[in-house]
């Protein structure tokens, strides 16, 4: 574990390229300093295993160390006039005094500079940052082969653990990832119901996992090791087992981890990763142990991102499609059920649409939508099990 | 375990008998509450208290009393969220090594979002609007707020809210979601019960009196100035007043709608926030942070505004750069809605829109940090006294510097997605508010405490409670700083063995709160005693710190009327600029003075409220309909309420002036 080496190699923390030297070796100190504050064990924060949250650190560090230079002065100052200028000491006292313009200037301007050098730092580092953006270098003074391809990962928030698609590789895993080290990956990351985050600290920051979205992540791994992985933003339950763990391998040792994955042969295999097999994972569970897929369907991930895993759905994108060339008219009203996502149940209850007096009903069998926008010509057929499919009264009008 | 609601009824909606929770903590909490609640209500009746508290408290539109009982609801709630604090530090504390702690998690989820929510809403915002309540009308001079009954009516709207929050322990639940209810896990499919429904009603009851109070203040600071008090001439405190009304008035309807449109969502099925039909969650954490991000200085502006007060008369000394205080509080007012994404720079909002957002709250502690300088320099070349509210301010100058800090630590992009989340975030939102928020309120009561009562506090205990406080806070909130720096997520229940290591960390911090709870205590104890021995403390001066606003140059407690005369302004510090000059006190040629008169309007109406958020949250239509007519109905009988004014005969004023006048004679005399 990371945060257990109590090593004190941390200086490599306050090493970042795009900084003028001398803020470099003063976050070097800091660093230091910071980090013989937080006890003898090193945070894996600020001593991370991959580039990305390396630079994340040294930002954190040496914004630290800016901000210092104010706030240094500012609490030394405060000790001091409330010491100097206790009643008892009779210091020099002056009543009247309550303006200064040259003071004003300082007041406002020491700030100001302060912020300035931040703000530009704080532009700079958000664009190269950016997790949308691929990784340029491998770690410092290693730059990025030109022929370079990232490693391509899907990552799916599921009730309550993660699921990892490999697509090239074709396997897929539950609650842990594995990454070669030096080669940068492409994360693309969505969520089957709830908003999590992906984090893993030792490799980059985190970005928001949301259901119906794809969110995007650069980074690359340069140690080997075991670093923990976890969601971090709160979705429920089971959400503080929602962690896996994250391997760092040479290229052989992943090339092999994948092979014995697809070939099916260890303890955690548990088949392929088809329709049903994704349907029974994402239901709501904790506690899940490591799985492994030894295939995974193609374009599951595109249907988890659509919310169209579940046969019988529209997927988002074909909604979409239909709305942009005005919707499907009166017939939509009835197919409502195929477009209805949200599920009831993770909590093993039921609400209950009011005002049906007491009558139990499943909110999959929305209604209808309530407004309707038909464009002339246009027709779309009615689905043949538009009436199965919804449980609504069709004689009951919709409101256009 | 989980209580499901699986049957409506015309009658009872979705209430049944498995609404009563059945973890025994829960239960424990309910006989206390109720045991405790009947002998609070027979003590009541035994001394025949019902009708001195009707007459004189519940309808009484007097910004003083009405002040008070925020006050007083605020320290109850701040009870409850405390007792939610330390269950869930103890909590986390236990749920290592594979333990599950003592809490499940249906109990802990909604421990913790009701420790935010209470926390905010119900303790945070009562203090300030509380304070701000007792004290403008007197800083500028006035007999009372421009709307009384209005100012009434707020305060049990907020009482309302506070108490459904409350109910939820007992009937039913509370949300499980976090305190800022993010769909699509606040949604209906994700959220069934009637959590969300509680955390939903109960902020829109208690919207309505926080956005009408806001409305009232500025109505008040606008018109009621007294003459020669220009808008450059208004104590700084007033001065935050008005700014933080200003921002409530602007952003609370955002709330309203917000949380509103969430409403249809779980009650009408439509789909603003869902993940179906082209619902967009995100939008819903757009608008709750764009209240969300102001309402930070919502409660943080009247603090500043206090401990500007504070600094001034300790020091015994003129406030350094008033201009550029009010300038300073005028730029953070309106930087503070251009700042709300930084909540959420994790979303993938893009470099540019994150960079733009990751400056602007940077911006935002030049001001801040003009103003610490301003305090700073009030105390350069002042005589200080460390009295109480002295003691409150230094502790929080220096510790709110850190907490400005690690705000501007997350407030860069690339850093925040590394601490975003994390336990740091917690120590640093914890530091800012307790360490401004919290104990600029601590140093107000200790302040305007013998103002409002004419005695003074007991210091014995006072110092006790904030020398337990101070380190108390940095034993708690330090090792969560550290603990964001080794990647701990916040909201964890229970953790694994890869923790086991931090375990200790944990217990350092519930010890902190411990101790926090220590200083709690005493400052219980010192309310107490200082009751207890009032006499002692009496302060018949009116002037017990030698004070430089307008609140000082009245009796302690101030008449009802505030001022037999309306002052006239000459300078910034109204009362320390009369002192200085000599103005003797007017002691005869009074007049009939024009007062509004108590109403049981405002309760009566809230009270429906309440009941009609009860209903909505369990959709017992019938009632909640039963409900809002009569809410209509009372707004409408009660506008032929023709008798809402009264004088104060001339003859009144005189004697309890010529009381004060003999008082102060005394005074003299005895010091003399």
């Amino acid at each position: 574990m990371s945060y257990r080496g109590c090593s004190m190699s941390l200086l490599r923390a306050g090493a970042m390229s795009t900084q003028p030297t001398l803020l470099r070796h003063a976050s070097r100190l800091g660093s230091l300093a910071l980090l013989a504050s937080l006890s003898a064990c090193s945070p894996v924060v600020l001593n991370p295993a991959g580039d990305i949250a390396k630079q994340e650190a040294s930002l954190v560090v040496t914004a630290t160390l800016l901000m210092l230079i104010i706030i240094v002065p500012v609490m030394a100052l405060t000790v001091y006039f409330a010491w100097k200028y206790r009643e008892k000491a009779g210091a020099r006292y002056e009543p009247e005094w309550h303006h200064s313009t040259q003071l004003e200037l300082v007041i406002w301007a020491a700030p100001l500079m302060i912020i300035i050098a931040l703000g530009s730092l704080t532009w700079v580092t958000t664009h190269t940052l950016d997790p949308f953006r691929p990784v340029s270098r491998i770690a410092e003074g290693k730059p990025l082969a030109a022929d370079a391809k990232p490693l391509e990962v899907q990552v799916v928030a599921l009730d309550w653990k993660w699921l990892f698609i490999y697509p090239e590789q074709k396997i897929a895993t539950v609650n842990e990832l594995a990454l070669p080290v030096d080669r940068p990956v492409h994360f693309s990351i969505s969520a089957s119901s709830v908003m999590n985050s992906f984090y893993v600290p030792a490799l980059a920051g985190q970005i928001y996992a949301m259901p119906a979205m794809t969110s995007e992540l650069n980074a690359v791994l340069n140690k080997t090791g075991t670093f923990d992985g976890f969601s971090a933003n709160y979705s429920g339950s089971g959400f503080s087992h929602m962690r896996f763990k994250t391997h760092g391998m040479t290229d052989a040792d992943f090339d092999q981890w994948v092979a014995n994955i697809a070939k099916g042969g260890d303890k955690d295999s548990a088949g392929a990763l088809d329709t049903v097999a994704y349907l029974q994972l994402e239901q709501p569970s904790e506690k899940e142990p490591v799985r492994h897929f030894t295939a995974v369907d193609d374009g599951l991930f595109d249907k988890i991102v659509n919310l169209c895993v579940r046969p019988g759905k529209m997927c988002l994108k074909d909604m979409m499609a239909l709305d942009a060339r005005g919707g499907t008219g009166k017939a939509g009203i009835f197919n409502v059920a195929a477009l209805t996502y949200d599920k009831n149940g993770r909590e093993t209850t039921i609400p209950v649409i009011p005002g049906r007096g007491g009558q139990q009903a499943d909110a999959r069998t929305k209604a209808f939508v309530r407004a309707i926008c038909v464009p002339d010509g246009v027709k779309t057929p009615v689905p043949a099990d538009a009436a199965k499919l919804s449980l609504a009264s069709p004689a009951r009008p919709p409101l256009s | 375990m989980i209580p499901t609601h699986s049957h409506w009824t015309p009658l009872l909606g979705r209430l049944g008998p498995d609404a009563i929770p059945t973890e025994p903590i829960v239960l424990a909490t309910f006989a206390a509450v109720t045991l405790g609640g009947i002998a609070l209500v027979g003590a009541l009746t035994y001394f025949r208290l019902w009708s001195y508290l009707w007459k004189e408290w519940f309808t009484s539109v007097d910004h003083k009393k009405i002040g008070i009982m925020y006050m007083v609801l605020g320290l109850i709630m701040f009870l409850r969220g405390f007792a939610d604090a330390i269950m869930i530090r103890s909590q986390q504390a236990l749920g290592f090594g594979g333990s599950d702690g003592y809490l499940n998690s249906h109990h802990f989820d909604q421990v913790f979002t009701a420790h935010g929510v209470i926390m905010i809403f119900f303790v945070a915002m009562p203090f300030v609007t509380g304070l701000m309540n007792y004290v403008v009308p007197l800083q500028i001079g006035a007999r009372d707020v421009s709307f009384p009954f209005l100012n009434n009516f707020s305060f049990w709207m907020t009482a309302g809210g506070a108490v459904l929050v409350m109910l939820s322990l007992f009937v039913g639940e509370f949300a499980r979601t976090g305190w800022l209810a993010y769909p699509p896990l606040s949604e209906l499919a994700y959220s069934p019960d009637v959590g969300v429904d509680y955390y939903v009603w109960s902020l829109q009851v208690a919207g309505v009196g926080t956005t009408l109070s806001g409305v009232n203040l500025i109505a008040t600071i606008i018109k009621l100035r007294a003459p020669g008090m220009t808008m450059m001439r208004m104590p700084v405190f007033t001065w935050t007043a008005l700014v933080t009304n200003i921002l409530i008035v602007a952003v609370f309807p955002v709330l309203t709608v917000v949380l509103a449109l969430l409403g249809l969502d779980r009650v009408f099925h439509t789909n603003f926030f869902t993940n179906d039909f082209g619902g967009s969650p995100m939008l819903y954490v757009n608008l709750i942070w764009i209240w969300g991000h102001p309402e930070v200085y919502i409660l943080v502006l009247p603090v500043f505004g206090v401990y500007s007060e504070i600094v001034s008369t300790f020091c015994s000394k003129r406030l350094f750069g008033y201009t550029s205080m009010v300038y300073a509080t005028c730029v953070i007012g309106i930087l503070s809605y251009s700042v709300w994404l930084h909540h959420f720079f994790t979303m993938g909002s893009g470099a540019s829109v994150n960079s733009f957002f990751g400056i602007t709250t940077m911006v935002i502690s030049i001001p801040t940090g003009a103003k610490l300088f301003n305090w700073l320099f009030t105390m350069f070349r002042g005589r200080i006294r460390f009295e109480l509210p002295m003691m409150w301010t230094v502790a929080f100058m220096l510790t709110f510097t850190i907490g400005g800090m690690t705000g501007v630590m997350m407030a860069v992009p690339a850093a925040d997605f590394v601490l975003h989340n994390s336990v740091f975030l917690i120590a640093h939102f914890h530091n800012v508010i307790i360490g401004g928020v919290v104990w600029g309120v601590f140093a107000a009561i200790n302040y305007w405490w013998p103002k409002a009562f004419g005695f003074k506090l007991n210091e014995f205990w006072g110092k006790v409670s904030f020398w337990c406080w101070v380190p108390g806070f940095w034993i708690a909130f330090t090792p969560l700083y550290m603990l964001g720096f080794m990647g701990v997520t916040r909201r964890m229940r229970v953790f694994d063995a890869s923790f086991d290591a931090m375990r200790i960390y944990y217990w350092v911090a519930l010890f902190g709160a411990l101790l926090i709870a220590a200083g709690i205590g005493a400052m219980l104890i010192q309310f107490a005693v200082s009751i207890w021995k009032r006499e002692e403390y009496k302060d018949e001066s009116g002037d017990i710190w030698g004070g430089r606003t307008l609140e000082w140059a009245t009796s302690s407690p101030p008449p009802e009327y505030n001022f037999a005369f309306t002052p006239k302004i000459h300078d910034i510090d109204a009362w320390a600029d009369m002192k200085a000059k000599g103005v003797a006190r007017p002691v005869d040629g009074f007049q009939d003075i024009y007062m509004p008169q108590g109403t049981w309007a405002g309760i009566v109406l809230a009270g429906l409220s309440t009941v009609c958020g009860f209903a909505l949250i369990w959709q017992v239509w019938w009632l909640a309909v039963v409900m809002l007519v009569g809410i209509v109905g009372t707004a409408i009988f009660h506008t032929f309420n023709y008798n809402r004014t009264f004088y104060i005969k001339a003859d009144h004023v005189a004697e309890v002036e010529a009381a004060r006048t003999a008082q102060l004679a005394a005074l003299e005399k005895g010091a003399a």
